[in-house]
């Protein structure tokens, strides 16, 4: 019994680098989490808009053609390093980028997005995070491919390069009939 | 030929820490003092050897050798010296360069000044030294390697991070490393005594100073990481529960739960094999905060390494290092002869308490952090924790240890008198219990958490005071008599005292910064007038300016009190070359009580000649990093006390242990 008090931390040790070596040695990027609510319908929410924009973001809007969600905040500084590949791919296509503003306070998202450029083409304010959580977010950014029934097709958990754009976005896009 | 000079040293470093990390391990065993010997010149070799391949590294990116990819990576011809230097480390592999580096220098240091260690236990404490180093110097060589050439080579460097081209980033790695490696040693003390079979208060009092040592580093460490976080990042938090952070934060509290106990294993013979487990958790943990930086396991401004097979590599070491240990552990804490029991309200009572409510933070601040990534390994759900977890948990635990580190230090060992204490403290709960009601007062909807956290600030103040006043009978005798019993006063007293008035103080700068921040966020032309916190803030004009390797827009603005100036604050927007990346300078105007703190942003489209501003007035802020400094003061006080500077075992002892060791 003694014994095995001493072999505690052991066990515990062991426990935690299985879980830890399991998806390095499977190879698979941390940064593409596998999300359980892919081919999932989104989750319903409505969210209201940031001061002086019309109209925020629910989830009867993802509807009817294939969209992108992107989570954000101004507080992140990935979403900087992202921003201006958002902004060329919203200038290269006509698939509308949907934003979901995390724990943000409004006057410093619409400093964000002066700066930085405003891709979006609605902007939801999530200053709660709840409905983060539904959409199963970590943080930020989170980007979501949505299809025209309205489910999540792809998701990625990090900051999208241009080369995920080349490589995996627009293929996406394009096989699921986006125009 | 040069970057091969110093990726030949790494690999010389590399053989001799194979050398130091079997030969002295066997000549121990066996009891052949020459075998043992070769452990302190093989350290100092081996850190002669690292110094030189990192003083290449530092030459080349000096000179700007754009044939090195870690230089082209990382540098750029029109940088100041200052952050060409610091690009050094601004880096994945020189960082893993500069970490090894201390390493040696602590495996350097127990060699040259551990003479008054028994020969066994030093030989094989370096040994411990000489495997970890050997198993980063491959880690380096490996995977990454600082000298690796570039064929085709530009004429012009890629530039260092703009946000790393920072003074208080530039030394945040530095402490930080001397303080995660510095627990290397008391690791290496430990496992040394498993294999000996042996812990006595001797040991205690050797692993103490680099305990101490290695924790007043990181204190630094961490609170200048703060500091940068909240000067350079823009929004003004200094501390945001970001993986990384809480990476630092773990060992810190760990080692900081060690630094306790070992009083115990030195003053009561007790606690013995959970000091040693201590030491292993402690250093394990500062490997768990380079695996989770280095692995991409957690993306953030610190991830510059994102690749899976150092990742592997990192965790590899890891398991070597700190599943031998937890083994070694198993196998032989068991046989360890165990301390006396004692009275639950005691000096060792109270450090038990310190270390259970300590370890107990630190196992929030490790399920907080890791808990989210479990549990998507385990089921594919997906949680999201945050600051609302960690003040939900880690402060609840924080209000007890704080009214615990207030009696301790006055309760006697063996059998302390808890209304006794409690009576000679009643000037400090006078005090804690005033500054209650004021902060009643004057609070009107903060967090509730507020009031108790000020109470405990000057609780912590107030105790330390009374525990130096008592012991030199202030008021009881002659002050004459009192000033002599101060300067007899152990330093290692002193530095208790600091240590714990310092915690004090950083609690109440985080306090009052969560409390009574203001903020204006609007659009101002040259000329508005802004009221902040009864300041009148000015925007004199918007220019621009040319740095040595930026563009940036300049504002001025004044701060009056009513017509009286107070302080000209001139905040950049800068553009850094050759990244093109926009880069916030503050203005920041500190009057130790508060800070005055400013931000230009980008023009305003809708008015024209104006600009978005950002004024913050933030109380008691300064004293978060004033409060670590302090502490850090009472860690260098108590290295200074003689029973450690001396190492003051007796060398009889000494001579006993070693005719212990030859006759096994």
């Amino acid at each position: 019994m003694r014994r095995l008090i001493f072999a505690t931390p052991i066990l515990v040790f062991v426990g935690l680098v299985v879980y830890f070596a399991t998806p390095l040695l499977r190879g698979t990027d941390p940064s593409l989490i596998p999300s359980p609510l892919i081919d999932k319908p989104v989750p319903t929410f409505d969210l209201p808009p940031l001061p002086g924009y019309p109209k925020g973001l629910s989830s009867t809007e993802l509807k009817g053609q294939v969209q992108i969600v992107n989570i954000f905040a101004s507080w992140c500084i990935p979403c900087r390093a992202e921003a201006p590949v958002l902004m060329a791919l919203a200038q290269n296509t006509h698939v509308p980028i949907r934003g979901i503003d995390q724990k943000d306070r409004p006057e410093d998202a619409l400093e964000y997005l002066k700066e930085l450029g405003d891709p979006y083409t609605s902007i939801g304010m999530d200053s709660d995070r709840h409905v983060s959580i539904d959409w199963g977010a970590y943080g930020a950014p989170e980007t979501f491919i949505v299809d025209a029934e309205g489910r999540i097709r792809y998701k990625q958990a990090a900051p999208l390069t241009q080369a995920d754009i080349q490589d995996t976005i627009l293929p996406l896009l394009e096989k699921l009939g986006a125009k | 030929m040069i970057p091969e000079l110093g990726q030949f040293a790494l690999v010389l470093a590399a053989l001799v820490a194979l050398a130091q990390s079997t030969v002295p391990l066997v000549g121990a065993a066996r009891g052949n003092s020459r075998w043992m010997s070769l452990g302190a010149s093989a350290a100092i070799l081996q850190c002669a050897l690292i110094v030189l391949g990192f003083l290449v590294l530092a030459y080349e990116h000096i000179v700007s050798d754009f044939t090195v990819e870690n230089v082209v990576q990382n540098s750029f011809a029109a940088m100041p010296l200052l952050y060409k230097i610091t690009g050094v480390w601004g880096n994945h592999e020189g960082s893993m360069l500069l970490w090894v580096m201390i390493l040696s220098f602590y495996g350097m240091l127990i060699a040259v000044f551990g003479n008054n260690l028994p020969r066994g236990l030093k030989a094989r404490v370096l040994a411990v030294q000489g495997m970890i180093g050997l198993g980063f110097l491959v880690f380096i060589l490996a995977t990454s390697d600082p000298f690796a050439r570039i064929i085709d080579p530009p004429v012009d460097g890629e530039g260092l991070n703009p946000l790393l081209q920072d003074p208080g980033l530039a030394f945040h790695p530095p402490f930080l490393y001397l303080g995660y490696v510095g627990f290397s040693v008391a690791f290496s003390f430990a496992v040394a005594a498993l294999i000996e079979g042996r812990v006595d208060p001797a040991w205690a009092r050797w692993v103490r100073p680099w305990t101490l040592a290695a924790w007043s580093a990181l204190t630094l460490g961490v609170a200048m990481g703060s500091w940068w976080a909240y000067y350079t990042l823009g929004w003004g938090g200094w501390w945001g529960w970001d993986p990384v952070e809480n990476a630092s934060l773990m060992p810190w509290l760990a080692g900081t739960a060690l630094l306790h106990s070992a009083i115990v294993v030195e003053k009561r013979d007790a606690l013995k094999s959970w000091t040693i487990l201590l030491a292993i958790l402690t250093f394990s943990l500062s490997l768990i905060g380079t695996f989770l930086v280095r692995s991409g396991l957690t993306t953030s401004v610190h991830s510059f390494a994102l690749d899976p097979a150092r990742g592997i590599f990192v965790l590899g070491l890891l398991v070597a290092a700190t599943g031998g240990a937890l083994t070694l552990y198993a196998i032989r804490a068991p046989s360890l002869k165990m301390g006396g029991l004692f009275q639950p309200i005691s000096r060792e009572g109270g450090l038990i308490l310190n270390n259970l409510l300590l370890t107990t933070m630190c196992a929030t601040v490790f399920i907080g952090t890791l808990y989210p990534m479990f549990l998507n390994a385990l089921t594919g759900r997906t949680v999201s924790v945050g600051p609302p977890f960690f003040n939900a948990t880690f402060l609840p635990l924080a209000v007890p240890l704080v009214a615990a580190v207030g009696v301790g230090p006055l309760l006697a060992w063996k059998r302390g008198d808890l209304l006794g204490a409690l009576g000679r403290l009643k000037f400090a709960g006078a005090a804690a219990f005033v500054v209650a009601l004021a902060v009643y007062y004057l609070h009107n909807g903060g967090p509730v958490l507020a009031i108790p956290a000020l109470i405990g600030a000057v609780w912590l103040v107030g105790s330390s005071i009374t525990e130096v006043a008592e012991r030199v009978k202030l008021g009881q005798v002659p002050l004459s008599h009192s000033a002599a019993r101060a300067a007899a006063l152990p330093r290692s007293a002193w530095g208790t005292a600091l240590a714990h008035a310092g915690l004090g103080v950083m609690i109440a700068g985080m306090t009052g910064t969560a409390l009574w921040t203001q903020e204006r966020i609007q659009a101002m032309a040259p000329g508005d007038t802004v009221e902040l916190a009864g300041y009148q803030v000015r925007l004199d004009g918007v220019g621009p300016v040319k740095g040595p390797n930026y563009d940036a827009q300049r504002a001025s603005f004044t701060v009056t009190d009513s017509g009286k100036l107070v302080a000209v604050l001139r905040p950049e927007r800068r553009i850094v070359h050759p990244q093109e990346q926009a880069v916030t300078n503050i203005g920041i105007r500190t009057n130790f009580f508060a800070d005055i703190y400013a931000v230009i942003g980008e023009p305003d489209p809708a008015r024209p000649g104006a600009y978005v501003t950002r004024l913050y007035d933030h109380p008691l802020v300064p004293w978060i990093w004033v409060g670590a400094v302090i502490m850090v003061l009472g860690g260098i006080v108590s290295l200074t006390d003689r029973r450690l500077r001396v190492g003051a075992p007796s060398r009889r002892s000494i001579g006993l242990t070693d005719a212990a060791l030859t006759a096994e």
